[in-house]
């Protein structure tokens, strides 16, 4: 689950890269002054693809919302992560959406499935008191979004700052094959580039690790046995009694 | 937990599922993947096992306690590797340090190669392990829970 966080963090940067890498042969002739007026993206079998796998991003998201069953949550979010796995592909982001398909669709959902089996199988039903107050919050946030991405530059767009030859996106697609001659420059920025990251990133997992084995698992790495709460079994007796007095 | 062709197909595929996260791991720097993938890949062949045959047996083939170390052997390979270049007199993770009279970068191919593979180790033990603490709080799944 951190890794997919991770890699969501990670995937913005590494898509800008993929794009740059995209448009990165020619950067002398693909100047400011060759194209005239504001950059557009063309409208091909590609772009309708990816309108087709974002409308099925919001159509689970939106069923994943309605439905109370959490089993049902559970897979639908793991079909989620499957549709954003494929929309990384179709950007050429494919180190991020192999991670995506490993970690979002397989782990994730298997580790949700643990969770959700330690806790009820539907979804208690919210008060409807709040409902009006998120729904003017969820509005305004994504109304301000929608705002927001009237300044951003049109997808691979050259003159994008993002896409400079100046950047340091195309710096690591020129350079990466005389200082580091791997050919996947992902690997490149990944393990040597931004080493030290990455050396961060395996700690934040080591910790998540050490976490869980830390609050879930008292003694279990000796007897390797699950261990049930000792505080547990007194509670639901006192519970029960507190019920039949009632 | 007698289902014949689960278990057939998870036998079937149990080897093959450790084989292509091996190739995702020593392919990284020609291919998408590296450890993170690979070392996903390589616990999702436990978790398959850990499904069909029960935690138990699982565990007997890789128990807790080799995951814990596994753990903390992945963080020193990369951390080693970072030192291991210093020592050479280079920065730390400077893989160039490692070979540093090659002509085609031999010390960078060397030093992907190590950290990935910490990197690899680090997160299959810790996949599992959580894996493990989160599966093995309910004794058994009930079919009539699903």
């Amino acid at each position: 689950m951190i890794d997919a966080l991770l890699g969501l963090i990670d995937s913005a940067f590494l898509i800008e890269l993929s794009n740059t890498m995209a448009s990165a042969p020619s950067p002398e002739k693909i100047s400011a002054e060759t194209i005239a007026g504001p950059y557009k993206t063309e409208l091909n079998p590609a772009t309708l693809l990816d309108l087709a796998l974002l409308t099925m991003l919001v159509f689970v998201a939106w069923q994943a919302m309605k439905s109370r069953h959490l089993f049902a949550v559970v897979m639908l979010s793991g079909i989620y992560s499957l549709i954003s796995a494929a929309f990384f592909v179709s950007l050429d982001a494919v180190d991020v959406a192999f991670t995506e398909a490993a970690v979002g669709a397989g782990i994730s959902t298997v580790l949700m499935l643990g969770g959700m089996l330690l806790t009820a199988r539907r979804e208690k039903p919210t008060p409807p008191g709040r409902a009006p107050v998120a729904l003017v919050i969820v509005l305004a946030v994504g109304a301000a979004l929608f705002y927001a991405t009237i300044d951003m530059p049109a997808f691979g767009d050259p003159n994008s700052p993002a896409n400079k030859a100046s950047s340091v996106g195309a710096l690591y697609v020129k350079q990466t094959p005389d200082e580091i001659a791997v050919p996947n420059i992902v690997t490149a920025v990944l393990a040597s580039y931004r080493g030290f990251d990455t050396l961060g990133e395996t700690l934040v997992i080591f910790t998540a690790g050490i976490a869980v084995i830390l609050l879930l698992g008292v003694g279990s790495t000796r007897g390797g046995r699950g261990v049930k709460d000792i505080a547990d079994a007194p509670y639901k007796e006192d519970h029960k009694h507190h019920k039949g007095e009632q | 937990m007698d289902h014949l062709i689960l278990r057939v197909t998870a036998k079937l595929l149990f080897a093959p599922i450790l084989l292509f996260a091996l190739y995702v791991q020593f392919h990284g720097d020609y291919g998408p993947g590296g450890g993170f993938q690979a070392g996903v890949i390589f616990a999702v062949s436990f978790i398959l096992h850990a499904l069909i045959f029960g935690l138990d047996q699982t565990q007997k083939a890789m128990s807790q306690r080799i995951l814990l170390v596994l753990m903390v052997v992945g963080i020193i390979f990369y951390a080693g590797t970072g030192f291991a270049t210093m020592l050479l007199g280079g920065n730390l993770l400077g893989y160039d340090a490692l070979a540093p009279n090659s002509t085609h970068h031999a010390g960078q191919h060397w030093g992907i190669l190590l950290v990935e593979f910490g990197v690899g180790m680090t997160v299959f033990s810790t996949m599992l392990t959580i894996f493990y603490h989160y599966a093995g709080r309910e004794p058994e799944i009930d079919p009539e829970d699903w």
